[in-house]
């Protein structure tokens, strides 16, 4: 089958992924900057891993015939000194418009804490002076519920902001029917531990439908699978879902919401 | 969508080992010595969400293990997330 991984951080893996997701179908995949596992010493740091987003792997990935696109900012876990985030955010005008830049991402908020949701409001800010989408990372496990509340209702005040170009990421149950109710697209992270399962996902779908919502693996440098969508696929066949349904939640519908940025091209 | 017979056939082996795995760690917990730990309360809180006659226990439960606190934090405690509100 044809899908695409709408989030994978390949920075933290290694190019038998890549051969890996090609293998397994992967037409084109996203990457949203985020927190390398260890807090970066200089705003340089950031300089360095923009190009390896912009220049970098899409080479890497282009060699297995897979298309490459990325998101910019400075994830939620370092954004809590605003001094350092602004630094890194004054880097982001130099890559915006690079070929495969789709938007502003993953930003959102990791502890709840007051600074971090004054840099979130400053990239959707962002986001909406290049009018592009934005993908937004929701807290772990017990700081998941809080936060998606306290993002939602910091994008309520965005009067401008097209809540069809925000998609919020890592729902779960106690949190999906919060993002689509209020028209934003929905993402569900399959994770072997924390997160969504494969079997919880498609638990999802059942009961909230298949509009505005994808999955992904968001493979990183901790417990993660990158095959984790060829994966879901097969488990939404063996629980008798069609064909039409899992091309559209791995394909088509990561293809319309990404198609709102001018550089997503297949 | 798979009957229930059909779903059962699925995944009943795996949700039967899955139920011993819980059972037996409740288990080795109480062969270990230390104190009470508060993510332990969370925990059994949760237990008898699953016994209930109700089509969100997923949801129950995750809201049971969520920080339901509003306000925002002055500066992170800590980076990660220990899987229960217990700061």
């Amino acid at each position: 089958m044809s899908y695409i991984e709408p989030h994978a951080h390949m920075v933290s893996r290694t190019t038998d992924d890549y051969e890996r997701l090609a293998l397994a179908g992967c037409e084109a995949l996203c990457e949203p900057a985020f927190w390398a596992g260890f807090d970066r010493s200089s705003a340089a740091g950031f300089y360095d891993y923009f190009r390896q987003l912009t220049e970098y792997e899409p080479k890497r990935a282009a060699r297995y015939g897979i298309k490459h696109f990325c998101w910019l900012c400075i994830n939620p876990k370092e954004a809590d000194d605003p001094g350092f985030a602004r630094e890194v955010m004054a880097l982001i005008p130099e890559f915006i418009t690079r070929e495969n830049v789709l938007g502003i991402g993953e930003i959102g908020l990791n502890k709840n804490t007051r600074s971090e949701l004054k840099i979130f409001e400053e990239h959707v800010q962002i986001a909406l002076d290049y009018d592009l989408p934005v993908l937004i990372h929701t807290p772990h496990l017990e700081d998941k519920l809080k936060g998606t509340k306290i993002i939602l209702d910091s994008l309520a005040n965005f009067s401008k902001l097209d809540r069809s170009k925000v998609i919020i990421d890592h729902v779960e149950e106690h949190t999906v029917a919060h993002v689509l109710d209020a028209g934003y697209w929905a993402g569900m992270t399959l994770y072997p531990e924390s997160k969504c399962t494969p079997s919880r996902a498609i638990d999802i779908l059942e009961i909230h439908g298949s509009e505005n919502i994808w999955m992904n693996s968001a493979c990183d440098w901790g417990v993660s699978d990158p095959m984790a969508v060829p994966k879901c696929a097969l488990e939404m066949k063996r629980r008798k879902h069609s064909p039409e349904m899992i091309r559209k939640v791995t394909y088509d519908n990561p293809a319309k919401f990404l198609s709102q940025s001018p550089r997503f091209k297949l | 969508m798979l009957s229930k017979k059909e779903l059962l056939d699925m995944q009943f082996i795996d949700a039967r080992a899955r139920l011993i795995d819980l059972a037996a760690f409740l288990d080795r917990l109480e062969r270990h010595g230390g104190g009470d730990d508060v993510r332990m309360r969370y925990f059994k809180d949760a237990l008898p969400i699953l016994m209930e006659n109700r089509p969100d226990r997923a949801k129950a439960v995750l809201e049971k293990f969520s920080d339901h606190s509003s306000q925002l934090s002055e500066n992170a405690p800590f980076q990660g997330a220990s899987g229960a509100p217990i700061s």
